[in-house]
C-alpha cells in the first residue's frame, strides 16, 4: 500500500476550530457569524474531498505530529473508511449550517453563538476522529465530541433537557470510562501499541481466547455512541436538543463516530481473521440483529416524531455493524455504504421533523394529519427520506441494503437475511404511516394547537436544505460510485 | 558545570529570604517580596530541569559536606529524574500559593508568608536529600509550618484538624525513625542513601523495616485506612495549605516508597506487593464512593485524592515499566490538577463563604471563565483523553492489567467513579439555575487569579497531549529503579 504525506487532514480538522473562534469573535453580528459557519463547512468539505482522488487510487495519506508514548503517536491517516465518514460529515455540515440558521432564527432561540461554536467544534472532532491513525488519537476526538455536544443537548436549559443531558453524559462517559479505558489499557499492555494496523494488532501475541473476547466486548460496550443495545438509551434522551443537532450530530456525526470506531476495531484492531477464529463475527452479528429488530419495534410504538426517528437510528446503525461483522466482501461494502446512505436519508427526515416543528410547533405524529398540504416540500422530502430508510430503489438505502443482503447470502446465513427483510418491513410500518397521515388524513379542526392550520407555511431557509439532502439521498442511489469505490477499499 | 551549588541555592533560597520579609512593614510589600523570592526559586528550579541530563539515572547537581562526622552524617543533596520533577512541581506550586493567599489571608500576613517560605525549603529538602538523616530532619521539620498554617489560618475547627494531622503523621514518622536506625546499623553505619541502596539486607530485616516505613508512608499518601486526617486537614486548611497538602505533601509518601522501600528493600517490597496492591484497590474504590457522597466541595476533592493516590501506589507496586511510569506521572498530574482544583474552590469560597455544592448552580451564567477553568480541571481529574490524567491513568491501568485482570477491573471501577463525582460536581456547580443569591453577584476571576490558573491549565493540556518530555526525564531513573527491585 502506498503512503503519501500531507497536512491536509490536519487542515480539515483545524478549519472548524478557527471558525469557532471567529464565530465567538463576531457574536455581535448575527449575519457575519452565521456566514462563517457556512464558509467553514464549505471549506472543510473541499479540503476533505481534495483527498479523495489520492485515496481512491489506493494511497493512504498520513501525517504524524509527535510521539505521545512509546507505540502511540499523535497522528492522522486518511484511508477509505476515514474518507467515507469525513466526506459525509463535512458534506452534510453545509446543509446543516444553512438549516440551523433558519431553524434557530425562526424559533428565536437563545444562546445562538454558543450553539454555533459548539456545532463547529463538533465537526472538527468528527473529522478528527475520522482521520485518527490510532486509538489514542481517536479516543481524544471521541471524548471531545461527547463533551462539546453536551451544551447542545442541554441547549434549552429546562427540566427536560437537564435530565436528557444527564442521561446522555452518564451513558457516554460511563461506558467510555469503564469499558473503553479497560480495553485501551489492555490493548496497550498486551499489544504494545495503539496504532491501527490492517489485519489487527493481536496476531503476534499469545493471549488467551477469553482475554481477547473480553477486550473486544469492552470495545463494543465502550464505544456507546454506536448505540448497540443495551447501550442505546442515550440516543432517545439526546432528542431534547434542537433539531439541527439531532439531525447532523445525533443522526450523522456522533452516532457514525461510534459505528466508525467499532468498524476500526473490527478491521484494524482485532482483525478479521481473529474475529472469525474466535466466532466474534457471529456473536456481534446476533447482538446487532437483536438491536435492529428491537429498536424497530420500539420505533413503531413512538408517537413523538423525533423519538421514532431516534429509535430508527438505533436500528439502522446496527445495519452498518452487521455488514462489517458478516466479514464477507459484499457485507462490508454494504455496511460501509450504509454510513452515507443512512446519513443522507436520516438527516432529511430530521430536517423535516424540525421544519414541521418550526412551522407548526407540532411534534406528535398524530397531530400531523393533513399537514402535507400545508408543507408539501417538507412532507415530500420526508417521503423520499422514508424510501431511503426502507431501501426502495432508486434511493441510496437500496444500494447499501442490496449489498447487505448479498453479504448475508455470501455468508450463507438465513438468519441475517431474514433479519434484514423483516426489518425492512418494520421500517415501512413505522415510516409510511407518517406520510399517510400527512397527505391522506383529513386535517383536524383542533383549536388547541399552538399554531392554527391556516398559519402553517414553509420556511425557506429550513426547507431548501432538506430538499437538497432529499435529492442527494436519491442521487446516491443513482450514482453510488464514489461511496461504493471507497467501501470496496475497506474490504481487506 | 559550574561550581555554584545550584541545588542548595534552590533549597535554601526561600528561607534565606526571611530576613528581608522580617524587615518589611507594609502588607503589600511582604506579599510582593514573598512572591519575588518564590518566583526566583521557581525560575532556578526550571533552569535545573533544563540543565538536567535526562540520559542517565545518576544523581545530578550532587553536593556533599560532612555534617556530623562521628555518626557519618553528611549534608548530601542531589536529584535524579524522579526528584527533579518534584522539585519543579514544588517550586511551581510555591508561588501559586502566594498568589492564592493574596487576599484570602488577611491576618498575620507576615507570619503566614514566613511559614510558606520555611515550608518550601523543607519540602524541597525532602526531595533532594541523599542522606537518610538529612531526609528525616526535613521530613519532620515540614510538619511544623504545616501545623501552624492549618492551626492559625484555618477554618472554624482548625485546631482539631491541625492536631489530628500532626498526630497521624508524627506517629508514622516515629516508626520511620526506627526503620532508619535499623538500616543505619545493619547497613554498616551509614546514612548515605546511595550506599544503602547497594546493601543487600537479609529478608527478615527488610520485612520489618518495610512495615515500619510502610506505616509512615501510608499515612502520608494517605492509604486507606489511615486516610481520615486528610479530609479534616483539607477542609480546615486555608487555600494555600490545601494546595501544598494535595500538591506536595501527599507526594511525599509515594516518594518515600520510590526512594526507600523499593530500592533498599526490594525483596520485602515484592513480598508485600499483593498486600499493598489490595489496599490501593480498596482506596481507589472506597475513596471514589466517599467522594461521590460529599456535599462539601473541599471534602469531595480530598476524597478524590484518596482514590487518585490509590492509583499511584497501585502503579508503583505493579513493578511494571508502564505502571511505574504511570504512577510517577500521575503523582505529578495529581499535584497540578488537585492543586488547581483547591485553588479554584478557594477562589469561589473567598467570594461566597460557602463550600456546599447545593448552594451553587448556574455559575456558567455569571462567571463563565471561572467555570470553564474549573471544568477543565475537573475533566483532568476524571482523566478525560487529552488531559494529563488520562495518560497517567492509562499507563497505571495497563500495568495493573499486566499484574492481574482482577486488579485492573477493580481499578476501572475507580476510574468510572471519578467520572461520576467529577461530572456531578461540574454539573451541579456550573450548570442549572442560579440557586443562591450570593452567587448572583459573583465577580469573574481577575488577572492575578488568572496568572495562577493559566500555568496549571497549560500543564494539564501539555501532559495530556505531549507527555514525552516528562517521561523522558523519568525514564532512565525509573528503569534503574526497576532494575534495583527486580534484580539483574
Amino acid at each position: 500500500m502506498d503512503i503519501d504525506y500531507s497536512l491536509l487532514p490536519l487542515l480539515a480538522i483545524m478549519i472548524p476550530l478557527v471558525a469557532a473562534g471567529a464565530i465567538l469573535g463576531l457574536r455581535r453580528n448575527a449575519f457575519l457569524r452565521d456566514t462563517i459557519s457556512l464558509a467553514a463547512a464549505v471549506t472543510q468539505f473541499l479540503v476533505v474531498i481534495s483527498l479523495a482522488p489520492t485515496v481512491l487510487a489506493g494511497t493512504t495519506i498520513e501525517v504524524t505530529l509527535f510521539t505521545i508514548l512509546p507505540g502511540i503517536d499523535f497522528a492522522f491517516r486518511a484511508d477509505a473508511l476515514a474518507m467515507v465518514f469525513a466526506t459525509i460529515a463535512s458534506l452534510l455540515w453545509i446543509a446543516a449550517a444553512v438549516y440551523s440558521v433558519g431553524y434557530m432564527r425562526s424559533l428565536e432561540e437563545h444562546a445562538q453563538t454558543r450553539f454555533f461554536v459548539c456545532f463547529a467544534i463538533s465537526l472538527s472532532a468528527a473529522v478528527g476522529g475520522a482521520f485518527a491513525a490510532n486509538l489514542f488519537t481517536l479516543v481524544i476526538f471521541y471524548e471531545v465530541l461527547s463533551l462539546i455536544t453536551y451544551p447542545l443537548v442541554y441547549h434549552h436549559e429546562d427540566e427536560e433537557s437537564w435530565h436528557g443531558s444527564r442521561r446522555y453524559m452518564v451513558y457516554l462517559m460511563g461506558a467510555s470510562k469503564t469499558f473503553l479505558l479497560a480495553a485501551l489499557a489492555m490493548t496497550y499492555q498486551f499489544a504494545g501499541t495503539l496504532d491501527f494496523k490492517p489485519g489487527g494488532l493481536f496476531n503476534d501475541t499469545t493471549l488467551s481466547d477469553g482475554l481477547l473476547i473480553g477486550i473486544y466486548f469492552c470495545y463494543l460496550a465502550g464505544f456507546a455512541k454506536a448505540a448497540i443495545m443495551p447501550f442505546h438509551a442515550w440516543l432517545p434522551a439526546a432528542m431534547v436538543a434542537p433539531t439541527p443537532v439531532s439531525a447532523l450530530l445525533h443522526a450523522v456525526a456522533v452516532v457514525k463516530m461510534g459505528v466508525f470506531c467499532v468498524l476500526r476495531v473490527i478491521f484494524d484492531v482485532m482483525g478479521p481473521r481473529l474475529m472469525h477464529s474466535l466466532d466474534l463475527d457471529i456473536a456481534t452479528a446476533y447482538l446487532v440483529s437483536f438491536t435492529i429488530v428491537m429498536a424497530s419495534v420500539y420505533a413503531l410504538t413512538r408517537d413523538d416524531l423525533k423519538a421514532r426517528l431516534a429509535y430508527s437510528t438505533v436500528s439502522q446503525l446496527s445495519y452498518i455493524v452487521l455488514g462489517a461483522a458478516l466479514l464477507s466482501p459484499s457485507g462490508i461494502v454494504g455496511g460501509v455504504a450504509h454510513i452515507p446512505a443512512h446519513a443522507l436519508s436520516k438527516i432529511t427526515l430530521f430536517f423535516c421533523a424540525g421544519s414541521i416543528y418550526c412551522a407548526s410547533r407540532r411534534r406528535k405524529i398524530s397531530d400531523m394529519a393533513g399537514i402535507g398540504r400545508r408543507l408539501p416540500w417538507t412532507m415530500a422530502a420526508f417521503f423520499v427520506g422514508s424510501l431511503g430508510m426502507i431501501g426502495v430503489p432508486p434511493s441510496g438505502g437500496f444500494i447499501s441494503k442490496w449489498y447487505l443482503v448479498l453479504g448475508a447470502v455470501e455468508a450463507q446465513s438465513i438468519v441475517f437475511l431474514v433479519v434484514l427483510l423483516v426489518s425492512a418491513v418494520l421500517n415501512a410500518a413505522y415510516f409510511l404511516p407518517v406520510s399517510y397521515t400527512a397527505f391522506f388524513v383529513r386535517e383536524k379542526d383542533n383549536q388547541n394547537m399552538e399554531v392554527a392550520a391556516d398559519d402553517i407555511r414553509e420556511i425557506p431557509l429550513v426547507t431548501v436544505p432538506l430538499v437538497v439532502t432529499a435529492v442527494f439521498s436519491l442521487a446516491m442511489g443513482v450514482y453510488p460510485d464514489y461511496f461504493l469505490a471507497l467501501a470496496r477499499g475497506v474490504v481487506p | 558545570m559550574s561550581d555554584l551549588p545550584l541545588l542548595s541555592i534552590v533549597i535554601f533560597l526561600p528561607i534565606a529570604g526571611i530576613p528581608v520579609i522580617l524587615g518589611l512593614k507594609s502588607d503589600a510589600a511582604i506579599k510582593w517580596a514573598t512572591l519575588a523570592i518564590l518566583t526566583a526559586d521557581f525560575l532556578l528550579a526550571t533552569s535545573l530541569v533544563f540543565a538536567f541530563d535526562a540520559s542517565t539515572a545518576t544523581m545530578q547537581f550532587a553536593e556533599s559536606v560532612v555534617w556530623i562526622r562521628a555518626l557519618g552524617i553528611s549534608y548530601a543533596v542531589g536529584v535524579d529524574g524522579i526528584s527533579v520533577l518534584f522539585v519543579f512541581l514544588t517550586s511551581l506550586l510555591g508561588w501559586i500559593c502566594v498568589v492564592a493567599s493574596w487576599t484570602a489571608i488577611d491576618t498575620k500576613i507576615k507570619t503566614f508568608m514566613i511559614n510558606l517560605l520555611v515550608m518550601q525549603t523543607f519540602m524541597l529538602g525532602v526531595f533532594c536529600a541523599l542522606d537518610l538523616f538529612l531526609f528525616y530532619v526535613f521530613w519532620e521539620a515540614m510538619l511544623i509550618p504545616m501545623y501552624v498554617i492549618i492551626g492559625v489560618w484555618g477554618g472554624d475547627n482548625r485546631v482539631y484538624a491541625a492536631f489530628k494531622f500532626f498526630l497521624y503523621t508524627l506517629a508514622g514518622s516515629l516508626l520511620f525513625l526506627v526503620g532508619v536506625v535499623v538500616l543505619y546499623f545493619e547497613g554498616g553505619r551509614s546514612f548515605d542513601i546511595l550506599v544503602l541502596m547497594e546493601r543487600d539486607f537479609p529478608f527478615h530485616i527488610q520485612a520489618w523495616v518495610f512495615l515500619a516505613f510502610f506505616v509512615a508512608f501510608a499515612v502520608k499518601v494517605p492509604m486507606v485506612p489511615v486516610h481520615t486526617w486528610l479530609p479534616d486537614a483539607h477542609v480546615q486548611a486555608p487555600t494555600a495549605g490545601s494546595i501544598i497538602l494535595a500538591g506536595v505533601l501527599l507526594k511525599m509518601g509515594a516518594y518515600g516508597f520510590l526512594r526507600f522501600s523499593l530500592p533498599m528493600l526490594p525483596d520485602a517490597a515484592q513480598y508485600f506487593a499483593p498486600f499493598v496492591i489490595a489496599l490501593s484497590a480498596v482506596a481507589i474504590v472506597y475513596g471514589g464512593f466517599l467522594a461521590l457522597a460529599q456535599e462539601d466541595l473541599k471534602k469531595l476533592i480530598a476524597y478524590s485524592s484518596v482514590s487518585h493516590m490509590g492509583f499511584v501506589t497501585l502503579g508503583l507496586f505493579t513493578f511494571k515499566s508502564n505502571g511505574l511510569n504511570g504512577a510517577v506521572l500521575q503523582m505529578f498530574n495529581h499535584g497540578i490538577t488537585t492543586g488547581a482544583l483547591f485553588l479554584f474552590v478557594g477562589l469561589i469560597y473567598e467570594r461566597t463563604h460557602t463550600r456546599q455544592i447545593a448552594e451553587y448552580g448556574g455559575l456558567m451564567k455569571v462567571v463563565p471563565v471561572y467555570t470553564l477553568f474549573l471544568g477543565l480541571f475537573s475533566l483532568a481529574s476524571m482523566a478525560v483523553p487529552g488531559t494529563n490524567g488520562f495518560v497517567g491513568e492509562l499507563l497505571v491501568l495497563s500495568g495493573a492489567f499486566a499484574t492481574g485482570k482482577a486488579t485492573g477491573a477493580i481499578a476501572i471501577v475507580g476510574a468510572m467513579l471519578s467520572a461520576a463525582y467529577m461530572l456531578r460536581l461540574i454539573r451541579r456547580v456550573g450548570l442549572g439555575p442560579l440557586i443562591h443569591d450570593k452567587t448572583r453577584s459573583l465577580w469573574e476571576i481577575n488577572g492575578r487569579e488568572m496568572s495562577a490558573a493559566l500555568p496549571l491549565a497549560i500543564f494539564v493540556i501539555w501532559v495530556g497531549f505531549y507527555p514525552a518530555p516528562f517521561l523522558d526525564i523519568l525514564g532512565p531513573s525509573l528503569d534503574h529503579l526497576l532494575g534495583q527491585v527486580l534484580g539483574p
